[in-house]
């Protein structure tokens, strides 16, 4: 039985990460008063940059960047649109969605004629687990082995990267005058025109900065947990990070503790499959699938807290004519 | 305010124009980009969507689906409202068909059975879309964000009663019994033969997109409802002044949205498939938000930009054949680019045009 | 003492498309002084001033600081220059506390930690010095508006502001917190500051200013010592020629009461008691005036009246009908079923839809008339035609009801309003502001028009922030002030009565304070 708690805790872990990794980013680029629905796109698009450069080089840290720089160019366009463009950000999202979900298809089969697939990698192309100290020689300790040798050590330096963001972003968001001026720039972004900072060039560097968290996103799909990139490997994750971003009221600790959750849906679904619980009986895959969804729009509904997005989220600025 | 204002040739022509060829000339740049000629590939695509019978049927039988969608995210617009849940509300709304079709079709012809899919599909189309309209209305929670997901759970929900409900009988696949007779629209090839449309599944269900249209283009711009609708998308606030309920306004255009998307699966379930299965809305519903920003949300216009996509969908199966590395995919870039420059970037070369058509304007205020 | 003037502005011109806002201003403002800047809404005091502050680039022209010729970038120039501004709209971030307000922008360095503890021992002494007395850890949202505005001007000084601007500081103030803020704007001219105070405004001018300079249609008419001048000589000049605020009418013959309201409570949604038990009458044949300081109920009174918002409790007798507004759930459109019409505030967020035609425009809120209709369609064509006389009638030009409102001026834009309000024959017509915005010759012809709705037997009730227009319209004053009717005057109502009850000064004060006046 412990075991198998261990054996979910892990599970949620890896399934949590990219969730995380996209809900930090989508959290930066709101807050700052850009509302992002192309999370989505923008992993898929690093998934692919990332998988298909890792198989080239045979280099997990190039495939890393790459996957990034991806994701920071299609977050440039968004930006380009909805910041300098005041364009609505809503479509431009759903642009970006349609543009990562044909291109890297397209370039995949045109590069590696494998159905859109990129082969699988080489050695050195994949991140590898981390294993910690004394691991192995712990596993065998009771309750604290498991716990070590399992749940904390053995996995991707991109899985201890998106828990560190979390203490990271908190930081930048309530400890830094870049954060100071993000949070601000998404509330009432007069005040920081009038304060002589550009509302401009503030909405582009949480763009840029969202756009290196769904690199890193993206990339762990591709080149960490996966062995290669797989036509839309990202499967809604970046709409279910969104999810996540409101349930979690655009806060980075609250963040953290609703992709574990959605992440432990995700993992009981699959354990769950075909288990006889009693009462109840078998619970289908699906209603695992849909909770995450279903309770984001029970919080919207106001019913457990009520979510209030930044005030400036989804308006483009405009200085006022007097 | 009137130094923004331009001809209306240039609001309703030029300026979507020039959007629409920066899309297809980037979207040229990317068939450079994996070694072809895009002029021949527009060849292809021209020839193959319409230049011939059976090519143009299929350019037709696309359009349907994206002339329903399309109108559904049009009368949300009209309201100030995002709808980006047709992709669900058509999901479910293929049920509403499929109740209609697999309880009639063994006793009717299919002439008693379409009222009956058309009330199903629009009924759960609307339905699907009311706990978002409701949410909104209500509590105020974002329509964009409920609609997108209300689609997951829609995939969810529809994979479980497929799978588990209404599955046939000893089938491994996840998917109603094929309908009879009674539950299948005539294809067009059997009504008009010489036309030539040869396999093609355009079916009876175009006219009922055209009529669609009409009914769309009524309500809008000459009943109450339509006045009211379009008086809350413009100025909500003077919209209360006039007595008019926002709370109406939000649920009744989201279920007529819900209702026109859902009707999307007439075409595709009792016009192509004659089955209900998984996975059959497969993007038409997020198409349909590049439908509505092309044709400026006017049923005239939607018809035009339906035409133009299912071009691309039908030219774009046609070219993966004839050159290989063009895949399919390319027209999803190609949508993500009409997207990006028809919606988003939709001012990028206003003030380039309004910088041209001014002067020669002020001049001839200044001596008037 | 000829000093190096703080601020001096040399044939500045700025032009919006075909607006020309600015033209040709030359303005010079001494150190150490209170410089008001005068004007009617739009004669370009803000565009101005935000010049100033960087906000816009003119067209042309020169800023001198301290006697140098500068070029003032952005607003972030502006401030290194010793600029500081006050904006109409407060530009605070409203979750924020005030001690993050005014460190944002000058946080001195990447981490907060340091600029946020400058700013808290800077606060302290800044209260001390001005009695600027503020909570730092406050969350602005929880603060009183006169406290924010206390916020941008803590803004400025901290970002050591040597000039301070303040655009229509008292629009959102009670008489008491204005006169609270010309305390603290006294203090900081003694304190060696220079203060531009910019207000349509004539009694504040009056009040604190050291020298006035007053602009008209974008231009710098006059400027003068204030203490040389008087209210009637500046209301001239803004107005451009003698104003004579006066509408012929008979007295009133009123009859029955057309619409009577009792005890009517009003709650806004952040829990504030804005209309506070108000009980009147308006007869059938009298124009009732309600006369206020913007902001103390007037609006949210109207809105009530109209159906547009909720009331807490009240009864109001209509159309031989007793309404409990605690519980009613009448919408305007219900409100229009009993005869009352209801021209605006604001006629561009409430009164048109601006992307609308103007025949369209002719029928909001009346859209559901059968006259207008054949059932669940419209009748564009009884629309058109209706729109057609009223334009005729009201003199609405251009004479096209295919043209969208937003291609009218003010002034026919609001005789649109009026048209489609007045023609509907309502029993009672709310009306607000009624002249907001509009030229002189549309302000007569809508006075006229509401004169004649009066002697025509029709009840109408008038809220106007414009005492000279309450006055010359009315024929019952009624005063708001913080929710509350003060007062009642008639139709020969004193100025300065008024005014003393518009301050807050009660009848039962009134023998006191007008004595000691």
């Amino acid at each position: 039985m412990f075991e198998t708690v261990i054996l979910m805790m892990d599970a949620t872990v890896r399934v949590s990460t990219p969730l995380l990794l996209a809900c930090l980013a989508g959290l930066f680029s709101e807050r700052s008063g850009v509302v992002d629905i192309g999370l989505e796109g923008k992993m898929l698009g690093a998934a692919f940059g990332a998988g298909a450069v890792a198989y080239v080089t045979a280099n997990a840290w190039l495939g890393l960047l790459a996957g990034i720089s991806v994701s920071v160019a299609l977050a440039l366009i968004h930006g380009f649109a909805s910041i300098s463009n005041r364009g609505n950000q809503i479509v431009s999202g759903v642009a970006i969605n349609f543009l990562a979900a044909g291109l890297t298809a397209l370039l995949g089969q045109t590069w590696f004629r494998q159905g859109g697939r990129t082969p699988s990698l080489p050695e050195g192309g994949r991140f590898t687990d981390l294993t910690w100290p004394f691991a192995e020689q712990l596993r065998e300790v009771p309750v604290v082995g498991p716990l070590y040798s399992e749940l904390l050590s053995g996995h991707k330096i991109l899985v201890y990267v998106a828990f560190l963001a979390v203490p990271l972003t908190w930081w930048i968001l309530f400890r830094t005058r870049f954060g100071l001026r993000l949070r601000a720039v998404g509330e009432n972004p007069a005040a920081v025109d009038t304060a002589g900072i550009s509302v401009a060039w503030m909405r582009y560097r949480a763009v840029i900065a969202c756009g290196i968290l769904c690199g890193f996103a993206g990339s762990y799909l591709s080149i960490a947990v996966g062995s290669g990139f797989g036509v839309n490997m990202t499967a809604g994750q970046g709409f279910m990070a969104l999810a996540a971003l409101i349930f979690a009221k655009w806060k980075p600790l609250n963040a953290m503790f609703t992709c574990l959750l959605f992440g432990f849906l995700d993992a009981a679904g699959t354990r769950m499959q075909g288990v006889e619980l009693p009462v109840i009986g078998e619970v289908p895959l699906q209603v695992f699938q849909a909770l995450p969804y279903v309770l984001t729009v029970v919080l919207l509904a106001g019913f457990i807290g009520k979510a209030i997005p930044p005030k400036a989220a989804g308006v483009p600025y405009l200085k006022e004519r007097s | 305010m009137s130094a923004g204002q331009l001809p209306r040739w240039v609001d309703l022509g030029l300026i979507p124009f020039l959007n629409l060829a920066a899309a297809f000339l980037v979207s040229g740049l990317v068939v450079i980009l994996i070694g072809e000629n895009p002029l021949d590939a527009v060849k292809v695509l021209l020839w193959g969507s319409l230049g011939y019978a059976e090519g143009f049927g299929f350019t037709l039988f696309y359009a349907t689906n994206f002339i329903f969608t399309g109108l559904a995210v049009a009368v949300a617009f009209h309201a100030g409202l995002f709808n980006i849940g047709g992709e669900g509300q058509a999901y479910v709304g293929g049920l509403g068909v499929a109740f209609a079709c697999l309880a009639l079709d063994r006793f009717v012809p299919w002439y008693v059975t379409l009222p009956f899919a058309i009330l199903g599909s629009a009924a759960m189309g609307a339905a699907w879309a009311f706990i978002p309209a409701w949410l909104q209305a209500k509590r105020g929670s974002h329509v964009v964000i409920t609609t997108i997901m209300f689609n997951y759970i829609s995939f969810s929900f529809m994979v479980y009663l497929l799978g588990n409900v209404l599955k046939k009988p000893g089938s491994m696949q996840n998917e109603t019994r094929t309908f009879e007779d009674g539950g299948r629209l005539p294809f067009l090839n059997d009504i008009f033969p010489s036309f030539g449309f040869g396999y093609a599944p355009v079916n009876l269900s175009l006219f009922v997109a055209f009529a669609a249209c009409v009914f769309v283009w009524f309500l809008i711009w000459r009943t109450k409802l339509g006045y009211e609708i379009r008086s809350f998308g413009a100025n909500a606030t003077a919209a209360v002044y006039a007595g008019i309920s926002p709370v109406r306004i939000i649920v009744v255009t989201m279920l007529i949205s819900g209702g026109l998307a859902g009707m999307m699966a007439i075409n595709e379930i009792m016009g192509s498939q004659h089955r209900l299965l998984i996975d059959f809305v497969t993007g038409y519903g997020f198409v349909g938000i590049a439908v509505a920003l092309m044709g400026r949300a006017h049923p005239v216009g939607i018809i035009l930009a339906a035409i133009l996509f299912g071009m691309l969908y039908q030219g774009g199966a046609e070219l993966s054949f004839e050159m290989p590395n063009i895949t399919r995919d390319m027209i999803i870039v190609i949508q993500g680019l009409v997207i990006l420059f028809a919606g988003a970037l939709e001012h990028m070369f206003r003030p380039a045009i309004v910088r041209f058509f001014t002067p020669s304007r002020a001049l001839a205020a200044k001596e008037a | 003492m000829s000093e190096v003037p703080a601020i001096e502005l040399r044939q500045i011109n700025k032009s919006f498309g075909p607006v020309h806002a600015n033209k040709d201003i030359d303005l010079v403002v001494k150190k150490g002084s209170i410089h008001g800047i005068i004007g009617e809404n739009g004669a370009g005091k803000s565009t101005l001033m935000s010049i100033l502050y960087g906000f816009y680039h003119a067209d042309k022209g020169d800023i001198l600081v301290d006697g140098t010729k500068v070029t003032i970038a952005d607003s972030k120039a502006a401030i290194a220059m010793g600029i500081g501004m006050v904006h109409q709209h407060f530009m605070l971030v409203d979750n924020f506390s005030v001690l993050e307000n005014v460190v944002l922008g000058a946080e001195d360095s990447a981490m907060l930690a340091g600029g946020l503890s400058r700013a808290r021992n800077e606060l302290k002494r800044l209260e001390d010095e001005y009695e600027l007395r503020v909570d730092p850890d406050a969350l602005i949202q929880d603060l009183p508006v006169g406290l924010q505005q206390r916020v941008e001007i803590l803004k400025a000084l901290y970002r050591s502001a040597e000039v301070l601007i303040l655009d229509e500081p008292t629009g959102v103030l009670t008489p008491a917190e204005a006169d609270h803020l010309f305390k603290i704007l006294n203090v900081l001219k003694d304190e060696g500051k220079t203060v531009l105070l910019i207000t349509h405004k004539l009694r504040e001018i009056m009040a604190v200013t050291d020298t006035v300079s007053v602009m008209r249609r974008g231009e710098m008419v006059a400027t003068r010592e204030t203490r040389n001048t008087s209210m009637e000589e500046l209301a001239e000049l803004m107005v451009g020629r003698s104003v004579l605020l006066r509408v012929d009418k008979t007295p009133a013959d009123p009859a029955a009461p057309v619409m009577e309201v009792e005890n009517l409570t009003v709650t806004d949604s952040r829990g504030v008691q804005v209309v506070k038990d108000v009980s009147f009458s308006v007869r059938a044949g009298e124009i009732v005036g309600i006369a206020g300081v913007s902001g103390n109920g007037q609006s949210e009174l109207l809105e009530t009246l109209s159906g547009i918002r909720r009331a807490t409790t009240g009864t109001l007798k209509i159309a031989g009908e007793t309404i409990d507004l605690g519980t009613s759930t009448l919408d305007a459109a219900d409100m229009r079923d009993k005869n009352m019409g209801h021209v605006p505030e604001d006629r561009h967020r409430m009164g048109l839809i601006n992307s609308f035609a103007e025949y369209e425009n002719s029928i909001l809120g009346y859209h559901r008339d059968p006259a207008y209709s054949k059932g669940l369609l419209m009748d564009i064509g009884a629309i058109k035609k209706a729109a057609v006389e009223e334009i005729e009638k009201y003199d609405i030009r251009p004479p096209n009801p295919m043209l969208k409102t937003a291609s009218f001026s003010g002034g026919n834009q609001q005789k649109i309003v009026l048209a489609r309000e007045i023609e509907r024959d309502p029993e009672i017509l709310l009306i607000g502001q009624p002249t907001r915005g509009v030229d002189i010759g549309a302000i007569e012809f809508i006075h006229r028009r509401i004169v004649e709705l009066r002697d025509s037997g029709k009840g109408v009730l008038l809220v106007s922030v414009e005492l000279d227009e309450i006055r010359a319209l009315s024929d019952r004053v009624l005063v708001m002030f913080d929710g509350k009717i003060v007062g009642e005057r008639g139709a020969n109502a004193e100025e300065g009565e008024l005014g003393l009850l518009m301050a807050g000064v009660e009848d039962s004060q009134m023998s006191v304070a007008g004595g000691a006046q």
